[in-house]
């Protein structure tokens, strides 16, 4: 798949930055403002959409980056159900919070929360682009 | 809350003109509309959470369904003549009346529009910020009193992915 004109492109690389920095932000922040690992893994996904339409890609790569894409899919469910478990396995029941509550309004409070967020958004995203890459492998495939 | 009736209103008016819409394009333009009119719906009604996955999740979904246009066609092909098309009205206009005779009796039960019944909610409005430290109290209900159903959830997202990706596979493909 070729890329788009200059213009995208220039401002494809002004922004997209600025984009998965939002999109980290609202993920970490996520215990403390509105948002979390969906709203801010959707948004990171996006940062990879528009850098992958408007930049293009190599057909020889692409299945690379499917493989990534799926494997950091599957790392993120992994971890979020790993802290799950853990609460089994150091404590009590399923989804036990056994961190320390810490204080309220700060970055690091609220125990496994925040620790969620960052699983949820890492398998949000990935889901989202692997879609988008098997899509566009599929179209590029059908050409020949 | 005039300014959600008038919101509600042009929602409708865009999904009308998607449904009847000779032009795809203009049709998805419309239910774009739809989209972006709930996104501002959310955040009239105080849930910026729900409106930030809706803007992007929107988004996304025009630039696929733009892009399925322009490989394939930007003419609605689907009419219905004479009797068909007359089955298809009536048919509609019953429902529609059945349906708004059963709604009218449910609604009447409901609570009044801004006043929900909160027996459970209370408790986790009132603990929410001691029991689990989190000063966004969605995130306390999704990731800690009801974090069973977010794992469901993630779980749905990873099995539609799984399944994406075994059908949209190319190597083992016979075309």
């Amino acid at each position: 798949m070729k890329g788009m004109t200059l213009i995208v492109k220039a401002i494809t690389r002004l922004i997209a930055g600025l984009i998965l920095l939002f999109g980290i932000y609202i993920v970490a922040h996520g215990h403390l403002t509105p948002g979390g690992g969906f709203a801010g893994g959707v948004i990171i996904a996006g940062c990879f959409v528009l850098l992958f339409l408007a930049y293009g890609s190599e057909e020889t790569t692409n299945e690379m980056k499917k493989w990534r894409a799926s494997l950091g899919e599957s790392l993120g469910i992994f971890l979020f159900w790993l802290l799950a478990m853990l609460g089994i396995f150091g404590g009590t029941h399923f989804f036990l919070n056994f961190l320390s509550k810490g204080k309220p309004m700060h970055i690091f409070s609220a125990g496994i929360i925040p620790l969620c967020n960052i699983g949820i958004g890492i398998e949000v995203g990935a889901a989202l682009f692997a879609i988008f890459i098997t899509l566009a492998v599929l179209k590029m495939g059908g050409k020949e | 809350m005039i300014e959600l009736y008038l919101l509600l209103a042009l929602m409708v008016l865009g999904a009308v003109v998607a449904l009847e819409a000779k032009d795809l394009l203009s049709a998805i333009i419309s239910l774009g509309m739809v989209g972006f009119g709930l996104v501002l719906a959310f955040l009239i009604l105080q849930a910026p959470d729900l409106a930030i996955v809706q803007i992007v999740v929107e988004t996304l979904t025009l630039i696929i369904l733009i892009a399925a246009i322009l490989k394939t066609s930007r003419e609605d092909t689907t009419e219905a003549y004479g009797l068909k098309k007359g089955l298809l009205w009536g048919g509609g206009l019953l429902f529609l009346i059945i349906f708004m005779l059963f709604a009218n009796q449910a609604i009447q039960s409901l609570p009044q529009f801004g006043f929900p019944v909160m027996r459970m909610a209370e408790n986790y409005l009132a603990l929410g910020l001691e029991k689990t430290g989190a000063a966004n109290l969605v995130t306390s209900v999704i990731l800690d009193f009801r974090a069973y159903d977010t794992l469901g959830e993630a779980a749905v997202l990873f099995t539609a992915v799984m399944g994406v990706i075994v059908v949209l596979r190319k190597t083992g493909r016979k075309i």
